[in-house]
């Protein structure tokens, strides 16, 4: 095809339908308690690695929930295991699980 | 004084106000529009949060309709006297009562989806309200509405016509949430294969074992939460829909294709309650339900001596509150009756 010096941009919209649900139901299935998160931010706010480097596990959370795994596996890198987010959920998600349950399923899914 | 209570309005908050004053020997005249007492309860299928059935609900008032509550039906009242403290109300078919005391429980109305034009209600085929599915629920109807396919995917949209200035409505419906999380139960209990996304803004779980619910709908049946308002729907050719939504906790525009799309209609100030209010001299708020007279100590009394309000005219309220506002509002009128008797009592000794 001709090249007409025109490319198309890939929108910023999270599009559901076409995004990966696998490594989400994996991870739901490795660790139901996850589908009880309300989202408060808890976690986030007390995590010792957040307080130095951009991570955010809530969002990583969120991410995974929309099928937007595509930036998950850098930043999982970025966990200490330290636990505290775990402390301090209200709803007692066992968010330690969640970084490793998503090193092991991305890894399954070739991400 | 010693006339009856008439009563406009026998749904909940009237029935029950019926029976409890009747049940301290006054008489009451019961006022019903419609051909058949009961109100909002005729619609519903199961109550949040206990899912008991509306009917068992609807039975339990009815048994405190007794001798001394004179019930007419299809009365549609056309005008109101009051003559200091004696109210003569006038129906449209020439039928005319005495009362002592009026009270108003003229309830409220369902908002009208249509106006929130772009969810596409009335519109799109699969786009229904919450109402409806009570009444597919209610009628056992369900297999019309899932037409034999076992998954689907469904949306269900809070806040339709709730928290929303362009519909002219700033106040939160509060039953809307819950009944969102009751009927996501209710769906996934009839289509376990389904999934289903509840589009929020807030999660409003305000009153006791609410909070539980939600947590039951996401733990025991894994209901999603986005949270972001809805701020379209579009058909597809196989009358599946695309909504788009902002996930507000990831920071970005969402679009995601849904087989139905429920949307939770709140309430509005029903016209005949702002009829009837305009009639009486009753004072509205700017969101158009009623204002009473102390919302501590007053909640049931209104500027006019001897009007009463209880229920839905008052706003937004679930089931339950209604009941327990609706004794509220009798003993008030029993009391005002009292003063009354206890004021004549007291001129009479002086002459």
């Amino acid at each position: 095809m001709k090249d007409f010096g025109y490319s198309i941009n890939k929108d910023k919209q999270i599009d559901f339908d076409d995004n990966n649900k696998e490594v989400m139901n994996k991870v739901l299935r490795m660790e139901p308690s996850l589908q009880v998160c309300i989202a408060c931010g808890s976690c986030t706010a007390t995590c010792s690695a957040g307080q130095f480097t951009g991570f955010n596990i809530r969002r990583v959370h969120t991410f995974l929930r929309r099928g937007e795994v595509r930036f998950l596996k850098k930043e999982i890198m970025k966990c200490m295991f330290c636990g505290k987010c775990q402390l301090v959920c209200p709803r007692g998600v066992n968010l330690r699980n969640l970084i490793l349950a998503l090193h092991n399923s991305l890894e399954i899914n070739g991400l | 004084m010693n006339k009856p209570v008439v009563i406009i309005g026998g749904g909940i908050a009237g029935m029950e106000a019926a029976a409890c004053i009747s049940a301290k020997g006054r008489e009451v005249i019961l006022l019903e529009k419609t051909g058949q007492l009961g109100g909002h309860l005729l619609q519903w299928d199961r109550l949040f949060p206990t899912r008991r059935k509306s009917s068992e609900v609807l039975r339990h008032l009815e048994k405190g309709m007794n001798d001394g509550i004179s019930v007419h039906l299809e009365a549609e009242i056309s005008g109101i006297e009051n003559n200091n403290g004696v109210f003569i109300v006038k129906l449209s078919d020439g039928r005319e009562f005495e009362g002592s005391a009026l009270l108003l429980s003229t309830g409220y109305s369902v908002f009208d989806a249509r106006k929130k034009e772009e969810y596409g209600y009335g519109i799109y085929d699969n786009v229904i309200t919450s109402a409806e599915l009570e009444e597919f629920f209610r009628n056992n109807r369900q297999e019309n509405l899932l037409k034999g396919i076992k998954s689907k995917r469904i949306g269900i949209v809070h806040c339709v016509g709730s928290r929303d200035e362009k519909v002219g409505n700033l106040y939160c419906s509060k039953v809307c949430c819950i009944t969102g999380v009751k009927q996501a139960i209710e769906i996934k209990e009839l289509l376990p294969e389904s999934e289903i996304y509840c589009f929020y803004m807030d999660l409003r779980m305000f009153d006791r074992h609410f909070e539980e619910m939600y947590y039951e709908a996401q733990q025991k049946w894994g209901i999603h939460f986005i949270r972001g308002r809805m701020s379209e729907a579009a058909e597809n050719a196989d009358h599946t829909l695309v909504v788009k939504v902002e996930d507000t906790l990831t920071g970005l525009p969402l679009k995601m294709t849904v087989d139905i799309l429920i949307l939770l209609v709140g309430f509005i100030p029903s016209p005949e309650t702002a009829r009837l209010a305009g009639m009486l001299g009753i004072d509205s708020g700017e969101d158009g339900f009623l204002i009473v007279e102390d919302e501590h100590f007053a909640s049931n009394s209104t500027s006019i001596p001897g009007v009463f309000i209880s229920g839905a005219v008052k706003g937004p309220v679930c089931i339950e509150h209604t009941i327990t506002d609706a004794r509220a509002a009798a003993l008030q009128v029993l009391s005002y009756l009292d003063s009354e008797i206890a004021k004549w009592r007291n001129s009479e000794t002086v002459k």
